[in-house]
Formats: C-alpha cells, sequence, structure tokens
C-alpha cells in the first residue's frame, strides 16, 4: 500500500474541496481498498465521506430515493425498497457476500471497479489501470468477460447487480458538486470503454454522489432479477437480467431489461423491449426479445457460451417477471 | 477404572481455545524485534533474471534489505528427501541462481520494519528478464509424457502393470466403454496461509511455521542451511485447513530464515492469497482413458487405466492415479499406465485424496458409463464385481465393506425409488439427477513415536511432533492415551507440533490415527506398566510403533459408497448438490462426533472438485490467472445442501493396533464421480472433464 493521507469530512463542501484538491472519495472502501493493497489504485489523499448524512432511505409518492451512503444490507432489507422496487432488493441480496453487503454503500456499488484478473494485477498489460499498455484479457484468460459493448482496449464486464437493476428501472442518480445538483439517468453513468477504457463514468471533478431515485411505476410490480453463476453466492453474475414488465390482459404494455454480467457497462435492451410492446406475454414472444438481445454480441475466443446463455438468462427472466401475474 | 473414551463423541479438546482465539497460528507467533518479509515474484513463466534494481526499494522507509540471488549466501542444500517430497528431482533452491522456471518464482524478497513498508517496497523492486515461452498446456500429453523415475521396473510400485491381456480382452468384450477423462489443476486454499516467523539465536534456528510434518521441515531447514538436526526446532499448534499444501516446506520457509539471518532479527513472512498459487504445490492436471470390458450380465471382463499428470521440470511428483483401478473390483485382464508431463509449472503436491481421487473419477465414471450401456443399476454392477481378495496383490482384505456402504447407503438415500431413465426425474422445471460412486484409500501406517508422563496429581501429558490441521487429532489422542491409561480424557494434556518431539510421520495420507495413534497407545501402556512397578512419580514411557507384518498377509483399505442428488437447470446450466450421503467403512471410528465432521468437510471438498474448482492458467506466460477466493470457487454454506455420513460397523484386527483405517479422504474420493454421474442421470449428458461448469451444460 502506498503512504497515503486521510480526513473524515465533516460536510459535503470539505468533502469537494478535499476531492478537488486530488483526494479520493472513501464510503465502505470493499473496493477501494482491496485495491489500494495491490497498489492497483494509489491515492494519495482518502476523503472519508462516510459522516456525511446521505444514508436515508425514502418513499415519496412518485419515487424511491436511497441516499449513497445508504448500506446494500441495510437498503435491501428496508420495508419500503421491498415494497415499491422489490427487485431492487432481490440484485442487492444476489451481489457479494453478507460482511461485503454489510459495508459497502450504494453510491460506491455503481462506481466498483471491474473484476478482471488482469486489471487487478499490476504487473499485467492493462488499458484501464495504465492507458495505452494493452488489453491483456483480450488474447488471454476471457471467460467471465463482456459480449456488448466491447472495444479493441477494454472487454471487462461492469460487475455491479445493483446497476442493472437501477438501468431497467430507469433510476436516476442525483449527485452534487462545485458546479451544483445534477440528476441523470444511471445508464450515462457509465462510459462505453472505446480507446479511454480508464474513463470510467461521467462524474465531474469534486462531484458527489448524493442519492438514487428510482421512480414509481407500473412496471415495479412485475420486475425480477435473475442472476446465473456456478456457485450461489459470492460470485459476480456469469449473466444475469432485470425485467420489468406491464401486463394487461395478457398483452405486454410496456417492458424494461438491462443485462448484467455481459456488457461493460449496465446493458439496457430497447431494442428487446420495442419488440415486446403489444405482444402477447408469451413464450414466443420472449424467445424474439432474447433473439434481438444477443445480437451484435462480440464474443472473445473463451466466453462464446455467454451469447447463449443470455440468450436462456433473458427468456427466464421473462417467464419469472411474466409470471407474477 | 473409568469408562472407555474412544467411541464417544468427545467435544473438541481445542474447542475453547479456537473459538476464544487463544489458539496461536503460525503467522501470529510475534517475536521481540521482529521485521516483516515480502516475496517478490516472477512475472514471466520462463527464462533468466537479468537485472534486479532494489535503489528506490532501499531508499524506503523502514526497508532493511533486499535479498536475491544477487546477494545471497550460497545455501548448503544438503541431501534431503523427506517422505513427502518427490523421490526423482531436486527441489527449487531459493536465490541460488538466475533461472525462472515457472510463472511466480520467488526471485526477491524485501526485508522491513513493518508489513506496511515491506509490502510497499516489494512493489518498487524493479526485475529485468530475459523471458521465454513456456510450456504449461496439457494437451498432448500422451505424447511428450515421460515414464516416472522412481517408477521404472524394478521399482516397488510401478508405472506399467498388467494382468492377463486387458487390451485383448476389451476388443472381445460383448459390452465395452472407452473414454478419456480431465480434471483441471486445483489449489488446496486453505483458511490459514502460508506463515513462518523465523529466529536465529548463534546457529540456532527456531521457526513458527505452518506445518503439516514439523518433524521434516526442521530436518529440511537444516539440510539447506548445512546445519546439525539438532538446531533447529520448528513449532506448529495449530492449522486452519490445509488440505496437503503445508506437508511439504517449500520456498517461502527457507525465505524467512533467510532474510532472518540476513537482517540479524526474527522476521515474519505471510504469503499472499495470491502468492499461494505459486509455490506451494497443487493438485496436478491429469489426463486419462478408462476402458471397460464387460460380459452382458455385468462381469468386469477387461479394464485398461491410462493416466498422466503433469508435474514441474525439477521434480516428479507422483501420485496414485492409477493404482487403484486393479484393486477395486474382480477383472481378469487389467493393463494400468501411469506417465508424468513435465511442464514450466511449479512441482505439485499431494492435495485431498491425492491420486485416489482423480483416479477414481476416471474409473467410477466409466462404471457408470458401463452400467448404462448394460441397462443395469449402478449400484448392481458395482457389487457384481465386488471381490474379498485384491486381485493386484493376491492378498486377502484385512476388511471390505463394499457391500455394505452400499447397501446402508443405498438405504439412506432412497436409492430404491430412482428412475434409471436420465432425465426422467423433476422438480418443477429442475432436471433431478441421482448417481453413486464407490470411494476407497488405502490403509496407511507409518512409523511413529510419542512419550508419556505421568505426573504426581494422578494426570498425564502426552507429547508426539504430529499435527491438527482440523481433523481433531488433539481430540482423539487424548482419548487413546486416556484409554490406554486408565484415566478420563480431562487428565489427559496431548500436546502436538514440535519438532523436539517425539517423530511422527506427515499429517497426511489419512495417516495420522493410525500411526500416531498406535505411538500414543503404545507410549501409554508402557508409562502404565512402569507405574505398576513403582510409586514415584512423575514416571515417563516412550514407544515407537510401526506396521508389523500384516501388510505381507493382507491389502489393507478403506472403502465406502457415496449417493448424490443434483438438480440441474436445463436452460442456465447450473448444478446444484441438494444431498449427498455417505458410508464409510473406515475401522474403528474413535469419535463419531468429529468423524462425522470430517466426513462432511471432506465431502464439502468433493463437490469443491466436481463442480467449481480450478486453477486457471494464461498460456502465455503460466500466470494462474484467477489467484484469489473471489475467483477461485469453493463451495459456500448456500451451495451446500444436506450432507450425511454413515458408517459401517467394521471390525479389523489386523490394521493396527486400534483397528482405524483413517477418514481424512475416502469421504472426498467418490464425491466427484458420484455427482457427474448424478449430472447424467438428469440431463443425458455426460461430463468428463472437471469442474463441471455451467458452460459445459448450457
Amino acid at each position: 500500500m502506498v503512504p497515503f493521507a486521510y480526513q473524515a469530512a465533516r460536510s459535503e463542501q470539505e468533502a469537494m474541496d478535499g476531492a478537488l484538491a486530488g483526494g479520493r472519495y472513501i464510503a465502505g472502501g470493499t473496493t477501494l481498498i482491496d485495491l489500494m493493497r495491490e497498489e492497483v489504485e494509489r491515492p494519495q489523499r482518502l476523503i472519508d465521506i462516510n459522516r456525511l448524512p446521505l444514508r436515508a432511505i425514502d418513499l415519496r409518492a412518485d419515487r424511491l430515493v436511497i441516499g449513497a451512503l445508504a448500506r446494500m444490507a441495510d437498503v435491501a432489507a428496508h420495508p419500503a425498497v421491498v415494497q415499491a422496487h422489490p427487485l431492487i432488493a432481490e440484485a442487492l441480496v444476489e451481489g457479494a457476500s453478507p460482511q461485503l453487503r454489510n459495508m459497502a454503500s450504494i453510491g460506491g456499488n455503481l462506481l466498483q471497479r471491474v473484476r478482471c484478473q488482469y486489471f487487478r494485477t499490476l504487473d499485467a498489460p492493462c488499458n484501464k489501470r495504465q492507458p495505452g499498455s494493452g488489453c491483456a484479457a483480450i488474447g488471454g484468460i476471457n471467460t467471465t468477460h463482456a459480449i456488448l459493448g466491447t472495444s479493441d482496449h477494454c472487454v471487462a464486464t461492469h460487475p455491479s447487480d445493483l446497476a442493472v437493476a437501477l438501468v431497467a428501472l430507469e433510476a436516476s442518480v442525483v449527485t452534487r458538486g462545485p458546479g451544483g445538483e445534477r440528476r441523470f439517468p444511471v445508464e450515462e453513468l457509465y462510459r462505453p470503454p472505446g480507446d479511454t477504457p480508464h474513463l470510467e463514468h461521467t462524474l465531474l471533478p469534486g462531484e458527489l454522489i448524493v442519492a438514487v431515485e428510482v421512480p414509481r411505476g407500473g412496471h415495479a410490480r412485475r420486475a425480477r432479477y435473475l442472476k446465473v453463476r456456478d456457485r450461489a453466492s459470492y460470485e459476480f453474475a456469469l449473466t444475469s437480467a432485470a425485467v420489468a414488465l406491464d401486463v394487461d390482459g395478457g398483452v405486454v404494455r410496456g417492458a424494461r431489461i438491462a443485462a448484467g454480467g455481459v456488457g461493460t457497462k449496465p446493458w439496457r435492451l430497447r431494442a428487446s423491449e420495442a419488440l415486446l410492446v403489444g405482444q402477447r406475454a408469451d413464450g414466443a414472444a420472449w424467445a424474439r426479445a432474447a433473439d434481438r438481445a444477443v445480437e451484435g454480441a462480440r464474443p472473445l475466443s473463451g466466453n462464446g457460451y455467454k451469447v447463449r446463455l443470455l440468450r436462456q438468462t433473458i427468456i427466464r427472466a421473462l417467464e419469472m417477471a411474466g409470471d407474477i401475474a | 477404572m473409568s469408562t472407555p473414551s474412544i467411541g464417544t463423541p468427545l467435544p473438541r479438546v481445542d474447542g475453547r481455545a479456537k473459538v476464544t482465539g487463544a489458539a496461536r497460528y503460525a503467522a501470529e507467533f510475534t517475536q521481540p524485534g521482529q521485521a516483516h518479509a515480502v516475496l517478490v515474484t516472477s512475472t514471466v513463466g520462463r527464462g533468466r533474471v537479468t537485472a534486479i534494481d532494489s535503489r528506490d526499494a532501499a531508499r524506503l522507509p523502514g526497508v532493511l534489505a533486499v535479498v536475491s540471488h544477487l546477494n545471497a549466501p550460497r545455501l548448503a542444500y544438503r541431501a534431503h528427501k523427506g517422505s513427502i517430497d518427490p523421490a526423482a528431482g531436486e527441489r527449487l533452491h531459493v536465490f541460488q541462481d538466475a533461472e525462472v522456471r515457472f510463472f511466480g518464482q520467488p526471485v526477491a524478497v524485501v526485508v522491513a520494519d513493518t508489513l506496511q513498508q515491506a509490502q510497499h517496497a516489494a512493489t518498487a523492486v524493479r526485475i529485468g528478464y530475459e523471458a521465454r515461452p513456456p510450456a504449461v498446456r496439457l494437451d498432448g500429453a500422451d505424447r511428450a509424457a515421460v515414464v516416472p523415475e522412481a517408477m521404472r521396473p524394478g521399482a516397488r510400485t510401478q508405472a506399467d502393470t498388467a494382468r492377463g491381456d486387458a487390451d485383448r480382452a476389451l476388443a472381445a468384450a460383448a459390452v465395452r466403454v472407452d473414454a478419456t477423462y480431465d480434471i483441471a489443476r486445483e489449489h488446496h486454499n486453505p483458511m490459514e496461509p502460508h506463515a513462518t516467523v523465523a529466529a536465529w539465536h548463534g546457529d540456532r534456528l527456531t521457526v513458527w511455521s505452518k506445518s503439516q510434518f514439523v518433524v521434516n521441515e526442521a530436518a529440511e531447514l537444516a539440510a539447506v542451511f548445512g546445519l546439525p538436526a539438532e538446531h533447529v526446532r520448528v513449532i506448529c499448534p495449530y492449522i486452519g485447513g490445509a488440505f496437503g499444501t503445508s506437508l511439504r516446506t517449500w520456498p517461502h520457509v527457507t525465505v524467512a530464515a533467510l532474510a532472518a539471518r540476513h537482517v540479524r532479527r526474527p522476521v515474519k513472512l505471510v504469503l499472499t492469497r495470491q502468492q499461494m498459487f505459486y509455490a506451494t504445490g497443487h493438485r496436478p492436471r491429469t489426463h486419462q482413458r478408462l476402458a471397460l470390458g464387460a460380459t452382458r450380465e455385468g462381469q468386469l471382463t477387461a479394464l485398461v487405466h491410462e493416466g498422466t499428470g503433469e508435474t514441474s521440470r525439477y521434480e516428479q511428483f507422483i501420485e496414485a492415479l492409477t493404482s487403484v483401478s486393479p484393486m477395486m473390483y474382480a477383472c481378469r485382464n487389467v493393463r494400468t499406465r501411469y506417465r508424468l508431463l513435465p511442464l514450466d509449472s511449479s512441482t505439485p503436491t499431494y492435495m485431498r485424496a491425492p491420486g485416489e481421487s482423480s483416479g477414481l473419477f476416471a474409473l467410477e465414471s466409466a462404471l457408470d458409463e458401463l452400467a448404462v450401456a448394460l441397462q443395469m443399476d449402478p449400484v448392481a454392477l458395482r457389487l457384481r464385481n465386488d471381490t474379498a481378495r485384491d486381485q493386484h496383490t493376491g492378498l486377502p482384505f484385512s476388511s471390505r465393506s463394499l457391500r455394505a456402504c452400499h447397501e446402508l447407503g443405498a438405504a439412506r438415500f432412497g436409492w430404491a425409488r430412482r428412475n434409471a431413465r436420465p432425465g426422467s426425474m423433476r422438480d418443477g422445471r429442475l432436471l433431478v439427477g441421482w448417481g453413486v460412486a464407490s470411494a476407497t484409500y488405502p490403509m496407511i501406517r507409518a512409523q511413529a513415536s510419542a512419550r508419556a508422563r505421568l505426573l504426581a496429581d494422578g494426570t498425564a501429558e502426552v507429547e508426539a511432533a504430529a499435527s491438527d490441521m482440523g481433523p481433531g487429532t488433539y481430540t482423539a489422542m487424548t482419548q487413546v492415551a486416556a484409554d490406554a491409561l486408565e484415566l478420563s480424557p480431562s487428565q489427559v494434556r496431548f500436546r502436538l507440533g514440535q519438532s523436539d518431539f517425539p517423530p511422527t510421520p506427515p499429517h497426511g495420507g489419512s495417516m495420522t490415527m493410525a500411526s500416531v495413534g498406535s505411538a500414543v497407545h503404545a507410549a501409554c501402556l508402557a508409562v502404565r506398566e512402569k507405574a505398576g512397578r513403582s510409586a514415584s512419580r512423575p514416571v515417563e514411557g516412550e514407544a515407537t510403533s510401526a506396521a508389523g507384518p500384516e501388510g505381507q498377509r493382507f491389502s489393507m483399505h478403506a472403502f465406502g459408497a457415496v449417493f448424490v442428488e443434483v438438480v440441474v437447470d436445463p436452460d442456465l446450466g447450473m448444478v446444484r448438490v441438494r444431498r449427498a450421503v455417505g458410508a464409510y467403512g473406515a475401522g474403528r471410528i474413535v469419535n463419531p462426533r468429529l468423524a462425522r465432521s470430517q466426513c462432511i468437510g471432506g465431502m464439502v471438498g468433493g463437490i469443491g472438485m466436481a463442480l467449481m474448482e480450478q486453477t486457471v492458467l494464461d498460456a502465455r506466460d503460466g500466470r494462474p490467472v484467477n489467484a484469489s477466493m473471489a475467483d477461485y470457487l469453493v463451495p459456500v454454506n448456500l451451495d451446500i445442501g444436506s450432507i450425511e455420513a454413515h458408517f459401517v460397523d467394521e471390525r479389523d484386527p489386523h490394521v493396527n493396533p486400534l483397528g482405524v483405517k483413517g477418514l481424512g479422504e475416502i469421504a472426498l474420493v467418490g464425491m466427484a464421480p458420484a455427482i457427474a454421474n448424478a449430472v447424467f442421470h438428469a440431463t443425458g449428458r455426460r461430463v468428463r472433464e472437471l469442474p463441471i461448469r455451467l458452460e459445459a451444460l448450457v
């Protein structure tokens, strides 16, 4: 670990000042500390934001507001979340381990770094860790890597389960920074890797995620999260799908689908959604939507199975959400 | 006279120390003035170190030294072969030359006042390499493999064995199966990391080190540093799981002692989880062919078992890959062949039922394939070929409860309700599969010694160099001693884990109870006999116990049967083991509570082997890519359904004075084939590669 300075911020202003002076925010630390131990992350100054009053979970008439510092475990167990957005609770419980969920914050979860093994070790080339050094995964071991949104510079999968659920629910992040408050879709928080995979998100310098807002609507109750993996807990998704359906009289009125474990960011599947709207809610429709989802997938040497698995995952998640009726 | 303790479920005598944190593990033996060492490991898979620039590292705060082949002393490295070292080849000599033999080889060590300083400085050491592409693939194993030197004609164990004419019988068989089976490299991954604290007093060395074989570790360190044997002492009272990875003395132990001598302070060296994938042994990848021929009634007429395991280029690690096949069932025509494939890799080692578990995966999978071909119940097929005589050695079994295990296991599992047709059993959309496999593991007993002391207050102290990596050596030996001394267990204090205690064999191969238990028994009988002749206390007795001629009269093995239920999601490929029932004939059960616990642990290990565990190498440089507990999957609690372990009543007067056969490995060996067979029964798909990940089924 590289020696670093530590400062506990007592106000958002103090936090932002620290960040603008080169500090890195730390909340639960479940990503950052690990990577600092490996010296993959080498911040010179940590700004501890845990004392900021950003832990509230608030169910309003039109939306659910989750403070950025609320812990994954607390959000997953919160009655308002379970009632208004069971999909979020489901995605949270599928993530990490109980110990990690007790520590990890919602804001930190959205900003967690990738699990690519070459990123997480100093002695391998990685464009994300060291721009221009190359991507070891493309010609190496890439069984867990992405098939959507990849570039010739990076194929790492975005690891968050929660983000997949939030993208499907059209949630927004609320940020405050030196330029004031902003509110934008979670989907827009993430940049595709392109030729700058070291730039992962669209936050401005010093900007702090303060909350996540999830609109309430007809989709919320018929929403399911399905995570596919080799062991039952503490493993990142090989594939996952968050599905929210608005079904009326056996006909799909609205659909939201996002996939995880397959994209370089949480992957919204708008074309599949469009195919479903107005269709009978049945297996044939699910299969068409799933076929569309994998169009354009670019499998690597070791992850071709993900194309078929993603298709099956989406069909199953649509069935699960459709069956709730 | 107190009631016998053997056979009772005495709770662990060290349980309180463990749950209160009073039990001290290797890395917790902090010494006054101790410095910390962190390894720098090679980032190429083969080649030479051309330069080591440690100037930046040396300038960092707290750094005491950077030691590498450039400044390390030439070490004695006297010849030393412990019973767990490969017979052929020579151990890796640390910091003695510039050669890089595998990815992750220790090439330097940084010593600093604090752990954090050493960790940081280790990243500042710059190593230049002349790299060459390593060979790490197992492809082409059949062509490039070599006959193990220690198994050439004339040796005690042969690489090639034959009785009858297996190939001709196979060709002529009414029914045959013939397939290849592959098993991934696995790492032991105990919770406790490897750790060594080394302290010199003049030319005497004391190490507190994670070891399953403290006697050998002391002997090896004496050989490496050119010291008289009695100048080295190794202490290891507790082990947080090991599974074989701490049988040998790996390079980091020498590095810790070397570093301590270099900086003239005690030094603590703890491996990182990543480093535990480099040079602390692993289950070798294996490639096997198994062919069976049978009559239409299911009588085996031919068995061919050919297996190749990976090894390093500097040592030939051999294991019992093909040795079960000639012994397990009745068959006139059997041929086995064992080869090694040397690769640019560190040396594999014994891991959780080494050899037997890999070999039995092939044999018991093939038997399941044969049962399918014969349309015969797989339990009936195994019992049809049961034998009271080991046809390889020609000796009768001292006891063999294979039939009883299958009958007990089948009854507890409800096997009679199985519909044999693959894919026929369902739970909603999930496919249900029931699979079975036999298990076996040899009864191994090696020479061991123990010392007992009867004190004036009527209590006793008993000592042996042995280890307890979790099975309950402390408790079981306390029970053995209590019975032999006619005391209650609370009056006995058993101590272990010191190289200057009476010597014992490695704590592996399921041999501790048979070996150390017999020695403890003998020492306690000796001291009791002495005590009867004299009233003076304390009175002390020591005994050495070894196998007698019974090995010439009997073939001695534990047997078992494992029944497993899996569910497979037909669309998503996910496999989960819902329940497992193991039945074992393992001789006398010293402590049913510990035995059950140990079997559950072994069965969980088998689930890992079957469905999850796999060290993935990047063929470009030999890097183990998934070297973390997040990426190397072992089962978690949620993966484990119901597990039952049952013991058949087995009295074997021949094996050893206690009548025990050992339990560590027998519980693991049958699990992987039983699960693979259950996956076939669920899906109709025969997966011959471990682990069975969902990629194979989706």
